[in-house]
């Protein structure tokens, strides 16, 4: 209200939305949604573009092939269309039959979230485009190590699943650990998008708080300071990852204590 | 499953406005951001406290929200600040270049350190003042520097504009929507506009690897 009054605006701040009983209740249930979806997006995120971005280094030219096109194109394509995709296309392309039944009227609540076919749409979409930027990510970190360890390490007798092993994962997925975090901070922010196919998450809820009272201005506000505030947290303790599991003499951020 | 990918051909003069539009957002966006981004940039590498903090809080603040809460900042302030609704592309425009600047100003102030110090105390050393030898010699060098990591931002800009469908704006995802909602043809739509997307990006990548060869330093 006193901002407004002194802009000279015509609009009436109506901040108690934000706690009065439901609207409150809405955004936290949004909250617990973001991060669930967020988390386990970033798990199958984490398997997938490990196992990826591993097979694009490996030596084997058809696995090799496939994984770089499934990077490219999920990488090269807006996160939106994606989740579209999943949401309104993959369901056109099942044949009629039980499962296309099962997953339209798909509506189980579970105590962490209620289990429909919005939150499996964004949780492919989300899972798989991070997935993607995870493999071209953990693709560059193995290959910034010197091709000469991987030589010495072969002439040294081990076999190449040895090198990967003993040599190239230790060191490759210490390397990645600032890239990585850059990933999992934007997979919150991502989450966001689950908004355009209706999974309740807390843009979702905003939405709802808005069409509710019509004072979208307070609940946006309410929403930006709930993502910085993961934001936040996820980077303050990212950051300590980072200093942890430096290589010493590698990397400058972290090595500059001694 | 039966499809009919003649709904793309019958569509087609619809599917390229929403390109266009898509490309007159990116493009305006990504000009507008860059100016920005200079701005904000080199205010967050002066030593002025009044000058500096300013600058990184609005980057840091920008870049810890998601674009969509931005767009929709802009969406619901606008209307009130300019006390009448804007149309959807203007409101989306400015949301575009507030996050985008701040993305670019971090790109700006890594291109502008990668130029040695050495440089300006020399432009220095011959008379030039600070603000000369900014314009003279760090900026020419700094731009230059650069370009491939402008490149890539144009490309997570260009897919970005995507999320101006939110607010209705009808650029290529919207008027996507719009014909396989009427048409029944989610797959066929939403597969095509994925492969014009990947098309766009992965052409414009391409381009952005070869001009980081080029421009290396030897």
């Amino acid at each position: 209200m006193m901002l407004a009054g002194i802009l000279g605006l015509q609009y009436e701040f109506r901040w108690s939305v934000l706690w009065e009983s439901p609207y409150g209740y809405w955004l936290l249930q949004g909250f617990k949604n973001t991060i669930v979806l967020s988390l386990l997006a970033w798990a199958i995120a984490l398997l997938l573009g490990i196992a990826l971005g591993l097979l694009r280094t490996a030596p084997w030219r058809l696995p090799r092939a496939i994984a770089t096109a499934y990077v490219e194109f999920f990488r090269n394509t807006p996160l939106l269309v994606q989740l579209f995709f999943w949401y309104f296309a993959v369901p056109q392309i099942l044949p009629a039959g039980p499962v296309r039944d099962a997953i339209n009227s798909l509506n189980l609540d579970t105590p962490i979230l209620t289990l429909n076919f919005e939150f499996l749409a964004a949780l492919a979409g989300l899972g798989v485009y991070t997935s993607a930027r995870v493999g071209e990510t953990i693709r560059a970190g193995i290959q910034s190590i010197p091709r000469q360890q991987t030589e010495a390490a072969l002439s040294s007798g081990l076999s190449l699943i040895q090198v990967y092993r003993h040599v190239l994962i230790p060191v490759g997925f210490r390397i990645v650990i600032p890239p990585m975090a850059t990933e999992f901070l934007s997979i919150f922010k991502n989450s966001s998008l689950a908004v355009t196919i209706g999974f309740a998450e807390v843009t979702f809820q905003t939405q709802q708080v808005n069409s509710y009272t019509f004072k979208g201005l307070e609940a946006v506000t309410a929403a930006t300071l709930i993502y910085l505030a993961i934001s936040l947290t996820i980077a303050a303790f990212m950051n300590r990852m980072e200093h942890r599991y430096a290589i010493p003499g590698l990397i400058a951020r972290g090595a500059v204590r001694e | 499953m039966d499809l009919d990918w003649t709904i793309i051909v019958r569509n087609w003069p619809v599917l390229l406005s929403g390109f266009v539009n898509t490309l007159k957002l990116a493009v305006l966006a990504i000009g507008a951001s860059f100016l920005l981004g200079v701005v904000a940039g080199a205010l967050r590498l002066s030593r002025s406290p009044y000058l500096h903090y300013p600058a990184a809080a609005y980057i840091e603040f920008i870049r810890g929200v998601p674009l969509i809460m931005v767009i929709f900042w802009f969406y619901f302030l606008a209307p009130i600040l300019a006390g009448r609704p804007l149309d959807n592309f203007t409101s989306a425009l400015i949301a575009f270049i507030v996050f985008e600047g701040a993305y670019l100003a971090e790109i700006v102030r890594a291109g502008i350190q990668s130029v040695p110090l050495g440089q300006v105390q020399a432009a220095i050393s011959t008379g030039l003042t600070h603000p000369q030898a900014m314009r003279h010699v760090v900026l020419p060098q700094a731009i230059l520097n650069m370009i491939p990591a402008l490149v890539t931002r144009f490309i997570v800009l260009f897919m970005d504009t995507s999320l101006a469908y939110i607010i209705g704006y009808r650029e290529l995802t919207r008027v996507a929507r719009i014909i396989a909602e009427r048409e029944f043809r989610a797959f066929e739509v939403y597969t095509f506009i994925a492969v014009v997307y990947f098309v766009c990006t992965y052409a414009m990548s391409l381009l952005a690897r070869r001009l980081e060869r080029r421009l290396a330093p030897a």
